[in-house]
């Protein structure tokens, strides 16, 4: 069984783009081989940043013969009905076919590959074909597929070069195509545009540039290794990974993880070279982060830490290539850009504190008021000084000092008008905590100016210290209700403002907090918008949705801390056999009730008296109800659902009981009147925990 | 190759080098542009299917990016190498890098490196897919398949690359502030440093830059030239002698007063985030109608 190698050689293809490239040529090919019959034993991608390279072990050597059998007309159809079947199986001259009519059982013609034959039936006579398709070798049908997979390969973005039509993601220069066996490897024919497939590569650009031949898989990733290219991305990145921390522990320091950094760098170069720098003394006082970021989005370096005192005090810069110095001139070039790199950062860290101590962050903030938010909205300023408003209002609810949540509201958004954030915006917040301890603000107040954006996301940490609950809970229901006032609410994917992200971040933070925050005074239309979220944030939960709306019909809804609780006591309880039960016999009475009320046109809730009981089951659903009427009361007062619910709990067995002993409808009217009462006050009993009747029958 | 001594010698050699793999080695556009993409001989050459070889200096000015002479890599006027061939050829990277040794870049030594950066101009119109060129971590040119100008399909496809001079000169010469390099040979009897021939005029032009140039006189310019690009465009393609001349480099030269002016008012503040998306809009309305133009005169027709 021959082996096949492919490689797509180009310039250089964008290092986040070759881990996607990589499963798209292995599916692409592999799928348009089994489609067309051909099966496989293994098949492994590489990649480097010149080539996306494909190996497919235990090929088939040719697609496996065919043989169907195809239900014909009678025999003695006219001509024209036998047309469509004789196009279908390829024959052109009907005649011969025509003369099988009235011939023996099993009579047959061949024309082709096809055997026409005709068999007694038993409404006569009827043809039959028998097709063979034979099989193809695998060369044909590789190249086919791979020309295929060339054309309608899915990059994120290709482009065209010089006169051509075809795309690719870079320009394609070589396509290497073999199929292997024993006996010698065999160029595949493909054809793309004005490139053929050959049995050529190249080695590393500057280190080994000249083509050479190869003779199947194991050839080629030695030939490579010999010609300074390193195949495998995961051999490359532990390369990176060993000598990095490897190098840096020798030094008694360590490398930052970043397993994104690792996978870009390792998709940049073909042979890696990692190299270590000291960063220069001038630049150890800036904050770490700022170190760390400058280091990462410029020039794609590895932060290295002392881990005694957690500062970051060298990099790793990884090169393409060894060289005769050893890396002297590659180090010092990096060491040089990354210098005026931080002579920047160091710049705008002490122009930024500088104008801190001059102004305080109100000064540094200033500026916001030129600075639109939203040109219905107004301005930066506008939108902190509401933010702040609100903050010192929320203050007492979350248990923070007023003047601290306002004050914090007021500095919190300054560092958007640094110049270091100006130049790293992902460092918005944490600048401004930096700043604001400079200028000797509380820590609450540092610390709500980094967290005032949490959470972000569904699995962001959630804020807990008071000021920055204020803060972070402002931020965003200024920023709901004001696209709420505006009326650009989100619709569909439509989302430009993120407020559905801003509602979520106001739900996680009631709810990590226990905070009591009624909603109700925003607006119906944004508390059901929070009801909307809420319900998808706790169905990813396990909450059943209609556990939810049982506790949404509640009073007190606004309340989300309530509600929350409500529905994880009675999403507990349903899950009891007590509450399952008890579920059925609260709908049993609810049916029976509703029906009677609405037959009657009057309402039974007048109160049933026990004097008119004639059953003992009767007698006992009365008792039982005294006793969970007088347990519930004040567990509702304590928002005890648990205590409430298990006092229902109580009810299931007489409930079950008083069904299966006692007919509601009875003949006597003050009889029937007193157990429609009494269903009312099973129904009454249920109502303060949730609306039970709408639970669906989960 | 021994290594040069001065920014000029650095531009000669550039000249000399790609003069000499057949490029016609242009002079800069007399006018003012934001680099050198913006030349006709890049943005109205990368159009239609006659194939074109260039090379030129291009000085650029960014008014935003004035800091009055004191920062060591940052200027408001600079200088762009600019190189455009159509259709791209095969062995473009390696066209690129030999260019590099040609500056003393000795490639035994470095790590250069393509990294991916893809190219757009909402001014212009256009995009198109490349990387920045990386010499031990330092971006050292941009390098870039154009796949669409002033709104057209690049048929066939250019190859442009452009080095920013100032930072590759500093990093090849080994100089920490833009103003202590060497402008002409230091051995010359008249030594020039890069800070003598523009320090002042960097000071000069921040100040007018950011402080005082007329902001009502900015605007009314951009609406004239914006007014003319359109009378040029929309005026009958035969003259009076009735020869047909369509006039689009007269009208390009409309569209690329426009778009500096507007980096202009830009560096004076007085446009806003929502206007600034206005402006450009204005500028590539312009750049799409010249580049329509274009296509229909000799120099832009596609076989």
């Amino acid at each position: 069984m021959p082996d096949l190698l492919l490689e797509l050689f180009s310039e250089e293809i964008p290092a986040r783009m070759q881990g996607r490239a990589r499963e798209d040529l292995k599916k692409l090919v592999t799928d348009g081989l089994v489609e067309a019959g051909l099966t496989y034993a293994a098949a492994g991608v590489f990649s480097t940043p010149r080539r996306l390279v494909l190996t497919i072990e235990g090929l088939m050597a040719e697609s496996p013969t065919t043989r169907e059998e195809r239900k014909g007309p009678k025999a003695d159809a006219p001509e024209q009905a036998l047309a469509g079947f004789l196009r279908g199986i390829g024959i052109t001259d009907a005649g011969p076919v025509m003369a099988l009519a009235g011939q023996p059982h099993g009579s047959h013609i061949h024309a082709g590959g096809v055997v026409v034959e005709v068999r007694d039936d038993k409404k006569g006579q009827v043809l039959f074909a028998k097709v063979t398709k034979p099989g193809r070798p695998a060369a044909d049908i590789v190249a086919e597929v791979v020309e295929r997979t060339i054309r309608t390969f899915p990059w994120p973005k290709s482009m065209r070069w010089g006169s051509g039509q075809l795309r690719w993601v870079r320009p394609l220069h070589s396509i290497l195509c073999l199929l292997t066996t024993e006996a010698g490897a065999d160029v595949v024919p493909v054809t793309v545009d004005h490139l053929n497939a050959g049995n050529t590569t190249e080695g590393h650009r500057f280190l080994a540039p000249a083509r050479f031949a190869v003779s199947g898989f194991d050839d080629y990733a030695a030939k490579l290794k010999r010609a300074f290219v390193v195949l495998d991305s995961a051999e490359r990145e532990a390369a990176i990974w060993h000598d990095a921390t490897t190098g840096a522990f020798a030094s008694g320091l360590e490398v930052v993880p970043d397993a994104g950094l690792l996978t870009e760098v390792a998709g940049l170069v073909e042979w890696p070279v990692v190299l270590m720098g000291a960063i220069g003394e001038e630049f150890l006082g800036l904050p770490p982060e700022v170190l760390q970021t400058s280091m990462k989005e410029h020039q794609k370096f590895f932060s290295v830490r002392n881990p005694k005192t957690g500062r970051i005090e060298r990099f790793i810069t990884v090169a393409n290539r060894t060289t005769a110095d050893d890396g002297a001139t590659i180090l010092k070039g990096n060491l040089k850009v990354l210098s005026a790199r931080l002579s920047d950062a160091r710049f705008f860290w002490e122009n930024d504190l500088r104008t801190v101590a001059n102004g305080g962050l109100e000064g540094m903030a200033a500026g916001l008021a030129n600075v639109t938010f939203h040109n219905k909205l107004g301005s930066q300023a506008e939108r902190i000084t509401r933010i702040a408003a609100l903050a010192r209002e929320l203050a007492p609810l979350v248990g923070a000092d007023a003047d601290q949540a306002e004050l914090a509201a007021r500095v919190a958004k300054a560092d958007l008008q640094s110049a270091m954030v100006g130049e790293f915006p992902e460092l918005q917040g944490l600048m401004g905590s930096y700043y604001a301890r400079a200028q000797g603000l509380p820590d609450a107040v540092a610390d709500a100016c980094q967290q005032h954006y949490s959470p972000l996301g569904p699995s962001d940490e959630v804020p807990s210290q008071p000021v920055s609950v204020a803060v972070a809970l402002a931020d965003k229901l200024d920023t709901l209700t004001g696209f709420w006032a505006i009326d650009e609410k989100p619709t569909g994917s439509k989302d430009p403002y993120a407020l559905r992200r801003a509602a979520l971040g106001v739900i996680r933070l009631v709810l990590g907090n226990g905070l009591r925050l009624p909603l109700a005074r925003f607006g119906d239309d944004l508390l059901a918008f929070f009801h909307d979220r809420l319900k998808v944030f706790l169905r990813d939960q396990g909450v059943r949705h209609d556990v939810i709306d049982a506790c949404l019909a509640m009073p007190g809804n606004d309340d989300l801390t309530l509600l929350v609780k409500r529905a994880r006591a009675l999403q507990d309880f349903l899950g009891t056999e007590d509450g399952a039960n008890l579920l059925q016999g609260f709908r049993r009475a609810n049916n029976i009730l509703t029906q009677a009320e609405k037959a009657d046109g009057v309402e039974y809730s007048f109160g049933a008296d026990v004097k008119y009981a004639e059953t003992d089951e009767e007698r006992a659903l009365f008792a039982a109800l005294d006793g969970a009427e007088a347990a519930i009361a004040p567990a509702m007062k304590t928002e005890d659902f648990g205590a409430a619910m298990a006092a229902l709990a109580g009810l299931r067995a007489p409930i079950d009981a008083f069904f299966t002993a006692v007919q509601v409808n009875s003949d006597k009217q003050v009889i029937r009147r007193n157990r429609l009462n009494l269903l009312h006050r099973i129904r009454a009993a249920c109502a303060p925990v949730a609306d039970l009747s709408r639970l669906g029958s989960e | 190759m021994s290594a040069p001594r001065s920014f000029q010698e650095i531009i000669l050699r550039l000249q000399t080098y790609w003069g000499s793999k057949g490029c016609a080695v242009l002079q800069p556009y007399d006018m003012e542009v934001g680099a050198g993409t913006f030349h006709p001989a890049t943005t109205l050459r990368s159009l239609g299917s006659r194939p074109w070889a260039a090379a030129y200096v291009q000085p650029s000015r960014r008014p935003t990016d004035g800091r009055y002479g004191e920062n060591p890599n940052r200027l408001q006027h600079y200088y762009q190498y600019q190189v455009l061939i159509k259709p791209s050829p095969p062995d473009l990277q390696a066209l690129y890098l030999g260019s590099l040794e040609a500056i003393g870049i000795d490639m035994g030594l470095h790590d250069i490196r393509f990294v991916e950066d893809d190219w757009e101009s909402p001014t212009l119109g256009a995009w198109g897919l490349g990387w920045e060129v990386w010499c031990d971590g330092m971006e050292v040119s941009q390098f870039t398949y154009f796949q669409q100008v002033g709104g057209h399909d690049c048929k066939p496809v250019s190859g442009e690359l452009t080095y920013g001079l100032e930072r590759l000169a500093m990093y090849v010469l080994g100089v920490d502030h833009v103003m202590d390099m060497p402008y002409n040979d230091p051995d010359s009897p008249i030594a020039l440093t890069y800070g003598d021939v523009f320090r002042q005029t960097e000071q000069e032009y921040s100040r007018w830059n950011f402080d005082q140039a007329d902001t009502d006189m900015l605007l009314q310019h951009f609406k004239d030239a914006e007014a003319e690009c359109d009378r040029i465009l929309t005026a009958s393609p035969q003259d009076k002698a009735g020869r047909t001349i369509v006039m689009a480099h007269p009208a390009y030269d409309q569209c690329i007063k426009a778009s500096h002016l507007f980096n202009l008012m830009d560096a004076r503040g007085v446009i806003s985030v929502t206007e600034r998306q206005a402006y450009i809009g204005r500028v590539r309305a312009l750049a799409k109608r010249c580049a329509d133009a274009f296509v229909t005169t000799e120099a832009g027709a596609s076989a």
